[in-house]
């Protein structure tokens, strides 16, 4: 067994700020473990730019945002354990990992920070009938194929769902001479930025066809076509507005799920709403000294926020390791009207700093009004001209207002049009 | 004539009309809600351009590809042919973030660089 003050699980763009923060706080030996290769995570293969706008001020492309910390990290004392796959984290945070050259390690840890990320929603869990035929894909896996693998996984493709990442491939497929023949989303509206609609779908002519999804895949070996179907407002299928579209490749771009699976076996409280840990402001799960950030907490439309959440964590993490347990008296959140999830799910009410409320809303509004009550009555009240359920919104939670706050009562967020 | 335009300025997505007339010289612009609407029209009426990214063929490295940016925006009418360009191209590794992978591509005086390392295998 080896001890260390602080192990992150994942060296994605969570881990790694994590980390960073929490030995710049003081805390000295710090251990990344890492499945992949190499650091950077999902970053490596988003080579598109729009990344570090916020947080560098900059616009970088996926690899060039995660270079910045990479370089941070291997100039610092951190250790980093990559290749390394983490199969379990006991009650009393002892790490247990595998990986080629060390064997089995076991690691105990004082403190835990969970940054595993996501994965994409694969086939399986949409139900779509039709063959087992090779060329269905998801977007993300798609995406690693052409971008760090170099190889092209089709000629002529449908992309199942508009979010960015389905978005961000049409172009990428585009570009490198395949033809994208539709994006179909089964929304009255795409959850992509705008920017990436005009940019990867108009920019190139290719459809996308809102309240539309794909009923049937057809192929032997290899997919010949999908039959794609409009649908009504409860999503089901309208009988009479199936079409048959001949392409080879289909990819799926249909959402990301946080991979919580070491955190469910620890028996961390969970969000059914944001499939992730429920944390406090320091993101700290329900089980002591172990914290979470990044998108195994919830799915981030920006690295930038991963990013700040992350340094929120490492800063946690390390309160924990240098000053030890506290008792904890929190006061709650929850979305309500409108309001699908907000991180954190509570506060604690000894918090010494104002508390940034990060959530999302679950349909488009303009023009809407953000309230925020603390039982019942109204604290807070902001304009927005637009919300939508792509875009996390976020608003602060003043210190002096928390001081009045007493130990189970409930902040409140609604969207009211 | 009236040209219809999405903004992507910011995440509101004003849908504006610029009115030209037969000589591209634009008349008016309507629609948008901003100041920052009105050049992000002008600019996309008169002389779009787009940032590229892409990859670029790398032997002897540890991955077969690295990935290229374009230093400036490129015309949009060009994408296409510059994208086929740099996938004629092949680099040896190993490869820096910022290293010149195509000087001046087609003419346009835009450089295209490496955003990311890779090492020689």
């Amino acid at each position: 067994m080896i001890k260390y003050d602080l192990a992150v699980i994942g060296g994605g763009p969570a881990g790694m700020a994590a980390a960073l923060r929490a030995r710049e706080c003081g805390v000295e030996k710090i251990i990344v473990l890492e499945r992949a290769e190499t650091l950077g995570g999902i970053l490596e293969q988003c080579i598109h730019t729009g990344f570090g706008l916020h947080y560098f001020k900059t616009e970088l492309s996926g690899p060039e945002y995660a270079a910045r910390f990479i370089e941070l990290v291997e100039d610092s004392d951190i250790e980093v354990k990559i290749d390394t796959m983490v199969l379990s984290i006991s009650d009393d945070n002892v790490v247990t990992a595998v990986n080629k050259t060390d064997g089995l390690l076991e690691i105990d840890a004082t403190a835990v920070i969970l940054a595993m990320g996501c994965r994409e929603r694969p086939r399986g869990a949409l139900n779509i009938a039709g063959t087992r035929c090779a060329g269905v894909l998801s977007a993300g896996t798609a995406q690693k194929y052409v971008n760090i693998d170099g190889y092209m996984p089709g000629k002529e493709v449908v992309i199942l769902g508009s979010g960015d990442i389905g978005l961000i491939m049409a172009r990428r497929m585009t570009l490198e001479g395949a033809k994208v023949k539709m994006v179909c989303e089964l929304m009255p509206y795409s959850s992509g930025l705008t920017r990436n609609i005009v940019q990867c779908l108009d920019d190139f002519d290719i459809p996308l066809k809102l309240s539309t999804t794909v009923i049937d895949i057809h192929g032997k070996e290899r997919l010949e076509g999908v039959t794609i179907a409009k649908v009504d407002d409860n999503r089901r299928p309208i009988p009479g507005t199936e079409e048959f579209v001949p392409c080879d490749t289909l990819m799926l771009s249909v959402g990301l799920i946080p991979e919580n699976e070491l955190s469910k076996n620890m028996g961390i409280e969970f969000d059914p709403v944001t499939n992730g840990p429920v944390v406090d402001e320091l993101r700290e799960t329900s089980h002591p000294g172990v914290f979470a950030c990044g998108n195994v907490l919830h799915v981030h439309d920006l690295v930038d926020f991963v990013t700040k959440e992350s340094q929120i964590a490492g800063e946690g993490a390390a309160k924990y390791i240098l000053g030890g347990k506290t008792d904890k008296k929190y006061v709650k959140t929850k979305g309500i009207n409108g309001v699908r999830y907000i991180v954190p799910q509570k506060i604690d009410l000894a918090n010494e700093g104002d508390v940034e409320l990060y959530f999302r809303v679950g349909d488009v509004h303009k023009n809407a009004k953000i309230i925020v009550t603390y039982n019942g009555q109204e604290i807070i009240s902001r304009k927005r001209p637009r919300l939508a359920p792509g875009e996390m919104e976020n608003v602060v939670i003043k210190n002096d207002m928390l001081k009045n706050f007493d130990e189970n009562g409930i902040i409140e967020i609604q969207v009211e049009d | 004539m009236v040209k219809d335009i999405i903004c992507v300025a910011c995440p509101m997505g004003c849908q504006i009309s610029v009115d030209m007339n037969d000589n591209g010289e634009i008349l008016s612009i309507s629609g948008n809600t901003c100041k920052r609407g009105d050049a992000y029209a002008r600019t996309e009426c008169t002389a779009p351009a787009r940032s590229l990214t892409t990859t670029v063929k790398v032997s002897g490295g540890i991955h077969p590809v690295v990935p290229v940016k374009s230093a400036q925006a490129v015309p949009k009418g060009l994408i296409m042919e510059c994208a086929k360009h740099i996938a004629s191209l092949e680099i040896k590794a190993p490869v820096k973030i910022g290293d010149i992978v195509c000087k001046d591509i087609l003419g346009t005086g835009v450089d295209i660089i490496a955003t990311n390392i890779c090492p020689e295998a």
